[in-house]
This record gives structure tokens, sequence and C-alpha cells, in this order.
């Protein structure tokens, strides 16, 4: 059954969007990027504490914008905390796939996947991915 | 006479569903809906005849202008050159007045490059307003100018005391919007014409979105230039018109070189035909031209007293049922305005409440709609915006105000 964009709304993104998770500064991050969609006037920064052997120990958004770019920003946080960087790469792929309608098992995505309706909708696209693209940006960077 | 006075108060005996059953695209759905088509200003949707006159060009009287001896061609030049006889008809001006550009956005570019361009000095200022679009201010810098901006009030009216005082400091040109895109405000432009010329400024004026919506009369404006877009005016997309005083036209250098435009090519220089053609490089948008002279032959047959009556019920009805709404707080309610509503709704982003309405089958525009510099002003990034036409419905008003009553309980 297709996915109405109401549904979408209501599954999570409502509530993610009024209290998202790890919307915070962090003390020192090691890695930082910004992200900003002018179609929406999104933005959103995303800093990272990794560890010495590659692990995210603490991440962390702040940012505006409209409530799937805040909701997904959040959600990808609470996804990735004590995760390695590989893991987190390997989520992005998948993540990707999922909002350009590529092949991925739903398992593999975890709450990650009431995400997947925002691929019917094209225009909106960009918005969930967002924080994503910045997530990995941050972490191409050295230190 | 008008069937304006037949209807009760605020409503009129127009027949919107006679007119409606003219444009295809409003009988089919959106997502499972019916299409509820409010974003007119971005582009119009097209009647029947505009269709047909561009299908019919290309069916039975497609060949290159200006070129073949042949009876086609002398047809398709003749298709051509009715159109801008139909153009310079609708807008009160000379039939060697009237350039063919691909829109608004072009015809802006061409005055800024051959207009501005030779007139500008160091530190010479292009005298813009708060509310333009973006096209109404890149091409000014582009070419060299600096931009300065009379400023809008809270209701989003320009201040005509600044405007008075900064066409004092003398800028090459006055560029404003007749109507606002973004806000829907219909500016005084005959009044400012007439200040800018006591202080020998030239103006051009914007007239992408006034054009669906009033009958233009360059003369009684009294403005230097004037430009459109096809395809806000029921036409074809690709295809503009910039209007300018024959006396400009001359003086100006050609914009783009090319064929078509010139009088004697050789290798040490080239002469250039005389306006409109020196302006027109290359074979153009032939049937949009067509499309275009169709639309606005369609228009001018409509009762406009009668549509203009419908527009503002449609917009006086919109008003007050969004008003109505709890956290919704309009942008923009100058006493002059086209049923252009912007807004924003309390604890929801306008791009959130466009993708909402979209599953209602209610199509808005959401952003800065191209002009930043107000949203700036106005401490906004972002509005929704609905914008109406002649072939809208109260029953249209009534979804989309029923839609956003969803939307806000969805982020109450």
């Amino acid at each position: 059954m297709r996915t109405t964009i109401e549904e979408l709304y209501q599954s999570a993104i409502i509530e993610q969007d009024r209290s998202p998770r790890n919307c915070r500064r962090l003390d020192a991050p090691s890695h930082r990027a910004e992200g900003r969609n002018p179609m929406c006037g999104d933005e959103v920064a995303v800093e990272l504490q990794l560890d010495g052997d590659g692990r995210i120990t603490d991440i962390g958004f702040q940012g505006s914008g409209c409530a799937i770019s805040r909701a997904s920003a959040s959600m990808m946080t609470s996804a990735l905390q004590g995760k390695t960087t590989a893991e987190a790469r390997e989520l992005f792929d998948r993540f990707h796939a999922l909002m350009t309608g590529g092949k991925v098992e739903p398992g593999q995505l975890g709450k990650l996947v009431v995400f997947g309706g925002v691929a019917e909708f094209p225009m909106r696209v960009k918005c969930a991915t967002l924080a994503w693209h910045a997530m990995r940006t941050a972490l191409s960077h050295e230190p | 006479m008008s069937a304006l006075t037949a209807g009760a108060p605020g409503r009129t005996a127009f027949d919107v569903t006679a007119l409606r059953a003219e444009f295809p695209i409003l009988a089919t759905t959106s997502r499972g809906k019916p299409l509820v088509y409010l974003d007119s200003a971005a582009t119009a949707q097209k009647p029947r005849v505009v269709i047909d006159a561009v299908g019919d060009f290309y069916r039975h009287d497609n060949a290159n202008i200006h070129r073949g001896v042949y009876q086609l061609s002398e047809r398709a030049t003749l298709a051509w050159e009715s159109a801008r006889a139909c153009v310079a008809t609708s807008v009160g001006g000379a039939v060697d007045e009237v350039v063919f550009v691909r829109g608004t956005t072009e015809a802006i570019n061409l005055v800024a490059h051959s207009f501005l361009r030779p007139r500008l000095l160091p530190g010479g200022t292009v005298l813009v307003t708060e509310m333009e679009h973006h096209a109404n201010i890149v091409p000014w810098q582009l070419a060299g100018a600096a931009t300065v901006a009379i400023p809008v009030t809270d209701t989003g009216e320009l201040d005509l005391v600044a405007a008075e005082r900064m066409l004092r400091d003398r800028p090459v040109l006055l560029a404003i919007s007749h109507i606002s895109n973004a806000l829907g405000t219909i500016n005084p432009v005959e009044e400012l014409c007439a200040m800018a010329h006591a202080h020998g400024v030239p103006v051009l004026v914007d007239g992408a979105q006034a054009a669906p919506h009033l009958v233009i009369d360059v003369a009684a404006i009294g403005c230097d230039f004037y430009c459109f877009s096809g395809h806000k005016v029921f036409g074809p997309t690709g295809i503009g018109v910039l209007w300018a005083k024959r006396e400009h036209l001359d003086v100006m250098p050609p914009y783009q070189g090319g064929g078509d435009m010139i009088d004697e090519v050789t290798f040490a220089g080239t002469t250039y035909a005389a306006a409109p053609r020196k302006f027109e490089a290359g074979t153009p948008h032939i049937a949009g031209a067509v499309g275009l002279a169709a639309a606005l032959t369609w228009l001018a047959a409509q009762d406009r007293v009668a549509i203009q009556a419908h527009e503002d019920a449609l917009r006086d009805d919109a008003t007050g049922r969004l008003a109505a709404i709890p956290g919704l707080r309009l942008v923009g309610t100058a006493p002059r305005k086209a049923a252009v509503l912007a807004f924003t709704l309390d604890g929801a982003h306008p791009h959130d409440v466009a993708s909402l309405l979209d599953g209602e089958g209610v199509c808005v525009r959401a952003g800065h709609h191209c002009t930043q510099p107000l949203h700036r002003r106005l401490g906004l990034p972002a509005t929704v915006r609905a914008s109406f036409a002649l072939y809208n419905t109260h029953d249209e008003v009534a979804a989309l105000a029923r839609a956003l009553v969803k939307v806000r309980r969805l982020f109450g």
C-alpha cells in the first residue's frame, strides 16, 4: 500500500520534529560539517566525537528547517550513537538506497525505515538526506 | 455590459464552470483527488485554444521565418508578425516596439545589457524595491550596477515618500514590479513613473504577475519598458515580451548576435537590422508566439470586468477563510492586491504545509518565491503562497481552508 503524506508525518516525523534527540552542540567535536538545502532553506550542522578506534562516542545536530529534515537529523543521530565510522557509512548507503528506490532490506534500517515513504515524494528527498550528507562530509574531514 | 451586477454582493453571475471546461488539465486529479491548482503565479494553465494553436502551427504552418521565399515560410513569417501585432494591441503599444524574448527574465537581461550598461558610470545605481523578484535584481547587478531598494511597509506596500527621496539621487533606472509575485500587492506604477520622470529617471515595469490579472496599457502607465512572460498569461513557456519606447530601442545596441538581426555582415564589421529584429537573433520560438497570441486573443474576448470581480471575490473569500484559522498569519495585506495569498502557519514549516496540502490535491508553493530580500525584510525564512486565477472557484478556496485546518490539527 502506498503511504499517504499524512501517514508519513503521523508515523514519526511530527513527534521527532517537536522533541528532537541530540539537538545540541558538542563540547569538543572531532568532526563537524554543515549542510544547506537552498530550496527549503533547511540548514543543519552535524557534530561528531570519535574515539581512537573510529567509534562514534557522541553525535549531535543543530539546525532549522522543515519537519522532515529535523526529524531525519534527530533519528540519524540516535541511530549512529556508538557505531563505527565504517558502520555509519554503510548506514548512509542503505538510507540513501531507501530514499532513491534502491534495494534495501527493511530490517537493516531499524527505526529509520519510517522514512521509506519519503521516496514517494521526490521533491522532499533532499530534506530527508540533508543531515546524512552533512554527517558523511564531516567524517571525510580529517580532525 | 458585464454580468457584474447580476450576482449577489461579492459574487457574480460569471460562469466559471464553462470557463474551466476550456482548460483540459483542470479536469484531472492529483494524488487521487480533484486537482486544486493554486499556483498560477508560478505558471498559469492553458486553455484548449492555446494548446491547439501551438499544435496546429506545427501541423500546418511550420517553417522558418524571414528566410524562405516559398509559401509555407511566408505563412510562418505572417504568423510570427501577426503575433507581434496582437501583443502590441494587447498592451497598447506600436508593433515595432514589441520585442519577442524567452520571458520576463530575458527581457530584463536585455534591458540591463543594451540600455543600462551603456549609460552606467562608476557608482551608478538601479532603484528597485524590497519586494522585487530576483529576476528584477540580479540582471542589474550582473550589468555592473549597484541595486538600491525602495522599502516595503509591514503591510507589503511601497513607501512612496522614500521612493521620492531615493529618486532624487538620480538612479540610472527605476525597475519595479507591477504586481508582487510574493505578496500580491498592486503597486501604483503610474504614480511611480510620473515621479521618476520628474527626476529624469526612466522606468522598467516587470509585468509578469500583472498581465494575467489586469488590462495593460503602457501609455497610461507611462513606463519606458514593460515586460511579461507568455506562460503566466495562459500562453506557452519559452516566449515573452519586452515592450519598449521606440526612442529607446532605436539607440540600444543588440543584445545577442546571430542570424536574422543583421542588415549586412562583412568581416570588417556588421550593420544591424532595425528594432525590434535587431534584438531577435537566431530562430525564435515561433510556435510560442503563435500560442501567446492565441492566449491574448482568448483573454481579450473574455469579460474582463466580470473576471476582475470574480478574482477579487476569490481573494476576499480566501482572505476571510484563512484569517479565521488559528495560528495562520497572512503576509501582505495591502488594500490593493491581486488574488495572491502568502501566509505562515504556527509550528509548521511552509514546505511541510505544502507537502500535506499536496496530499489533498491542493497545489501551492512554499519557499521564498525568488524574493529572498523581501523575506529577509519580513523576518521570515519562507512562506506558503496560494495564487488564484480566473479559473479558480470558491469551492477550491474552501478545499484549501479545509486542508489547512487538517494540517493545523496534525501539528497542533
